[in-house]
C-alpha cells in the first residue's frame, strides 16, 4: 500500500506528501476562482447600492447578492479551510493523508455542487438570498447543490481527521500536535456539526422543492440553517486564528505564550461557539427571552472570552518573540520594526486588529438580546460580518497564501512590489465596507434592499442624508477592496502558473535582528516575561469596547418604550 | 512553535504568566457584566422586545385585520385605509408582497397592542426614523405593546427579502398628540 511520494522541504525539512501537495493546491485554486467570482459580484452589489450610481436593475441585484454570498461567504472559504486541514494535518505533521482518493473524491463533489448552484442562481429562478428562507423556494437544484458540497466537505474532514489518526500511529511526530492543528482540530469538529445541521434543513427543504414535503416552518428553518450558517463562520474564526499563530511561528519563530491557555481558548470555541444560531432569532417571534439571552450569549460569554484570550496571545507571541531577538526598546520597537513590507505579516497584523475592533465588538454589540431590536437586518448586519469574514478570514486567508505559494507551490511571489501594498489596498477598503455599512445601518438602512429612495412605493420616505453619503463611502470602499481583491488575483495566478520555481530553502522571516533560534520564548516564563505593547494594545481595545457596548444601550433607550 | 509539537510533552503543567490570568479574569468578568446586563434591562428597561405569540394562519389573521379596517377607518391615503384604533386597542398590522396594511394612527403617549404576521413570506418590519426592527413570519403572530412618546410620521420599511418588488414595501404608522 504504501507507495507514498514525498519531497523533503528545502526550508523547513519537513516530508511533504505529493498527494497532499496537490490536494492541498486544488482546493487552494479552486477557492481563489470562487474568490474572484464572488468578488465581482460584490462590487456590482456595492455599486447598485451607491445611490448615485445604482448600477443594477433590481432582478440582476437581487440575483448578483444571492452569488455573492454563495461564492465568497461558502465556496471561497470552504474551499481554503480544506486546503488549510490539510495542510495542518499532512505537511505539520510530517505525515501521509489518509485516503487521497476520498479527498479527490470530496474536491469533485464540492466542486460539482459549487457550480451546481451557481447555475441554478444564474439561470434566475433562485434569488432567494444565500440564507434562503421558506416559504421562498428556488429551484431543486439550489439545494442539490448545497447539499452535495455539504456532503463534500464532510468526506474532507474526515480525511483530515483521518490523517491525524494516521500520524500518531505512525508516530511521524513526537508529543502533542502542534497548536495550528489543534486550531485546525478544532475548526474541523466544528465544522462536522455544521454540515450535520445543513444536512438536517437542506434535505427536507430539497425534499419540499420537489413537492415531496408539504410544508417548511420558517422558524424551525431559521433555527436550524443558522446552526449551519453561523457555525460556519465559527470554523472561520478558528481556522483564520489558527493561521494567525502558524504565521507569528514562520515568520518570527513564536510560541504560544502558554499551549494550555491558547489551547483553552479553543476548547471554549468547541463547547460554546455552536449557540449562536440564537443571533439571527433575537427579534423572532415564539422564542423565550430566556433562551434567546442564554444562547445569544454563548452561555455567558464563553466563547467570547475564547476570542479575547487569542487576542492577547497571539500578538503577545510576536512580541516576545520579537524581544528575545532584540527589539527591546520602548514599547512598540518590537511592532515597529516587524516586518511590515512582507504581505503574510502585514495582512496578518491588519486582520488580527480589524477582527477585534470591527468585527468582534460589533458582533457582541448587535448579538445583545434587547440592543438587536436597533439592528436586526440593517446594514450594520453586513458591516459586522465584512469586519469578521473578509477583513478577518478572507485578509488571513490571503495573508497565508503568500507563505503557501513557495512552500507548497515551490513558485517565488510574483510581482513582489504589489504584493507588499496588496494587503494594505484590500484592508483598507475592507474597513471602509465594514464601518460605512455599519454607519449606514446605524441609520436605519435596510440591508439587501435594491433601491433606499422608494421611489416606486405607494408612499415617500426618505433615510437621513448622512445614509446616503455613507451608501457612496461604502461604494468607493468596495472599489478600493475589489483593486486589492484583484491584484491577489494576478499576483496568485501569476506566480501559479509563471512564477520562478522555488528550490532552496528560502527565508520566510524578517532579515533584520538576529536569526530565529529554536527557543525565542519559553513556555510559562513566569518571571521573564514582558509584553507591554501588547498588553497596550488590548488595553485600547477593552475600553473601545465597553464604551461602545453602553453607547449602544443608550441608543436603545431612546426608542419606543415596548413590552 | 506553533507549527511543530509543544517542546515540552507535558505542557499542561506549565505555570501561567500572570500577564494572562489577570486577562483572562478581566475578560471573564466583562462576560459577566454582559450577560447580566441583558436581565437587568429586562427588569429595569423599557425597551424589551415582547415574547407573547401565537400561532396563526394567514386567513384568520386577515380577517383580523380586515374587521380593524371596517371598524376603525377614519380616511384612506394613497388607497390603503387608515385607521385610528381606541386607546389600548389589539391592532392587526400585517405584511405581504408587497405592502403594509393598514396604516395606523396612534395617540401619543398611549400603550397599543400591536399584532405582527405576513400572508405569504417571511417580512421585516423596521419602524423609520427610530430604527425599531422586528422578523415578521407567517404562521406566527407577535404581539408587541408599544408606547409612541414622541409624535410624527412614521415609516415601515420592510427589511427581509421577499421578492422582486421588496424596495417598493413600505406602510406608515402616525403619532398624533391628543
Amino acid at each position: 500500500m504504501s507507495k507514498t511520494l514525498f519531497r523533503t522541504c528545502p526550508t523547513t525539512g519537513l516530508k511533504i506528501d505529493l498527494s497532499a501537495q496537490a490536494l492541498i493546491k486544488a482546493n487552494a485554486v479552486a477557492a481563489v476562482v470562487f474568490l474572484a467570482i464572488g468578488g465581482l459580484f460584490g462590487l456590482s452589489v456595492a455599486l447598485t447600492r451607491w445611490p448615485a450610481v445604482h448600477l443594477l436593475p433590481a432582478d440582476w441585484f437581487y440575483l448578483a447578492l444571492t452569488a455573492h454570498g454563495l461564492d465568497v461567504l461558502l465556496l471561497w472559504i470552504i474551499f481554503f479551510e480544506i486546503a488549510v486541514l490539510y495542510f495542518a494535518s499532512a505537511i505539520l505533521l510530517n505525515s501521509r493523508i489518509a485516503a487521497p482518493r476520498w479527498a479527490w473524491a470530496a474536491f469533485a463533489l464540492m466542486l460539482t455542487g459549487g457550480l451546481v448552484t451557481n447555475v441554478a442562481v444564474l439561470q434566475g429562478q433562485s434569488t432567494v438570498m444565500f440564507t434562503s428562507y421558506p416559504p421562498m423556494m428556488a429551484a431543486q437544484h439550489f439545494y442539490l447543490g448545497l447539499i452535495l458540497f455539504a456532503v463534500g466537505a464532510l468526506i474532507a474532514c474526515g480525511v483530515f481527521f483521518g490523517t491525524l489518526v494516521i500520524a500518531r500511529d505512525e508516530k511521524t511526530y513526537q508529543g502533542s500536535i502542534p497548536l495550528v492543528t489543534f486550531g485546525a482540530l478544532t475548526a474541523a469538529i466544528i465544522a462536522v456539526f455544521t454540515l450535520a445541521s445543513g444536512a438536517i434543513i437542506l434535505i427536507p427543504t430539497w425534499l419540499w422543492s420537489m413537492g415531496l414535503v408539504s410544508n417548511i416552518d420558517p422558524l424551525m428553518y431559521k433555527l436550524v440553517w443558522w446552526a449551519m450558517g453561523h457555525s460556519s463562520q465559527q470554523i472561520n474564526v478558528s481556522a483564520h486564528v489558527a493561521i494567525w499563530y502558524a504565521i507569528a511561528a514562520m515568520l518570527f519563530g513564536a510560541k504560544p505564550l502558554s499551549e494550555k491557555v491558547s489551547r483553552g481558548a479553543f476548547l471554549l470555541y468547541i463547547l460554546f461557539l455552536q449557540l449562536a444560531s440564537a443571533h439571527h432569532l433575537l427579534v423572532e417571534p415564539g422564542l423565550s427571552s430566556e433562551w434567546k439571552v442564554f444562547n445569544t450569549s454563548y452561555a455567558m460569554y464563553l466563547a467570547v472570552l475564547g476570542s479575547m484570550i487569542h487576542g492577547l496571545s497571539v500578538p503577545g507571541a510576536m512580541e516576545a518573540a520579537q524581544r528575545a531577538r532584540g527589539f527591546n526598546k520602548g514599547i512598540f520597537e518590537w511592532l515597529r520594526k516587524a516586518p511590515w513590507g512582507n504581505p503574510a505579516f502585514s495582512g496578518m497584523f491588519l486582520s488580527l486588529v480589524m477582527f477585534g475592533f470591527l468585527g468582534g465588538i460589533s458582533g457582541v454589540v448587535m448579538g445583545t438580546e434587547q440592543i438587536n431590536i436597533i439592528i436586526h437586518n440593517t446594514l450594520y448586519v453586513p458591516g459586522h460580518f465584512h469586519g469578521t469574514v473578509v477583513a478577518g478570514t478572507t485578509l488571513t486567508f490571503m495573508a497565508m497564501t503568500y507563505l503557501l505559494i513557495p512552500l507548497i507551490f515551490q513558485r517565488q511571489v510574483a510581482f513582489p512590489k504589489l504584493a507588499r501594498w496588496q494587503p494594505y489596498v484590500f484592508g483598507l477598503g475592507v474597513a471602509g465596507i465594514s464601518l460605512f455599512m455599519m454607519g449606514a445601518g446605524t441609520l436605519g438602512v435596510s440591508r439587501r434592499h435594491w433601491d433606499i429612495t422608494f421611489a416606486t412605493a405607494p408612499f415617500d420616505f426618505n433615510y437621513p442624508p448622512t445614509a446616503f453619503l455613507m451608501m457612496a463611502l461604502n461604494g468607493m470602499s468596495a472599489i478600493a477592496a475589489s483593486i486589492g481583491g484583484l491584484m491577489f488575483i494576478v499576483i496568485v495566478v501569476a506566480s501559479v502558473f509563471f512564477g520562478k520555481p522555488v528550490r532552496d530553502k528560502i527565508i520566510l522571516a524578517a532579515p533584520s535582528g538576529q536569526p530565529i533560534s529554536g527557543a525565542v520564548a519559553t513556555y510559562g516564563s513566569a518571571g521573564t516575561l514582558r509584553i507591554p505593547g501588547t498588553l497596550v494594545l488590548v488595553g485600547i481595545f477593552f475600553v473601545a469596547f465597553v464604551l461602545y457596548y453602553f453607547v449602544n444601550w443608550k441608543y436603545l433607550s431612546e426608542i419606543w418604550p415596548m413590552r | 512553535m506553533a507549527i511543530s509539537p509543544p517542546s515540552d510533552k507535558i505542557w499542561w503543567n506549565n505555570p501561567v504568566h500572570r500577564v494572562e490570568l489577570i486577562w483572562i479574569a478581566v475578560a471573564f468578568a466583562w462576560g459577566l457584566v454582559m450577560f447580566f446586563m441583558m436581565i437587568y434591562w429586562h427588569a429595569t428597561g423599557s425597551q424589551n422586545l415582547a415574547t407573547e405569540s401565537y400561532r396563526t394562519t394567514p386567513n384568520a389573521y386577515y380577517a383580523k385585520v380586515e374587521r380593524n379596517v371596517a371598524d376603525w377607518q377614519v380616511r384612506e391615503l394613497n388607497g390603503i385605509p387608515v385607521i385610528k384604533p381606541p386607546i389600548g386597542a389589539d391592532i392587526y398590522l400585517l405584511g405581504r408582497m408587497w405592502l403594509w396594511y393598514p396604516v395606523i394612527e396612534l395617540e401619543r403617549g398611549q400603550s397599543y397592542r400591536l399584532h405582527l404576521s405576513s400572508l405569504d413570506l417571511q417580512h421585516g418590519f423596521s419602524l423609520q426614523p427610530i430604527n425599531i426592527n422586528v422578523q415578521v413570519h407567517p404562521g406566527y403572530e407577535h404581539v408587541l405593546t408599544v408606547t409612541p412618546d414622541k409624535s410624527g410620521e412614521y415609516t415601515v420599511v420592510c427589511n427581509e427579502f421577499c421578492g422582486l418588488g421588496h424596495h417598493m414595501m413600505l406602510g406608515k404608522i402616525f403619532v398624533v398628540d391628543r
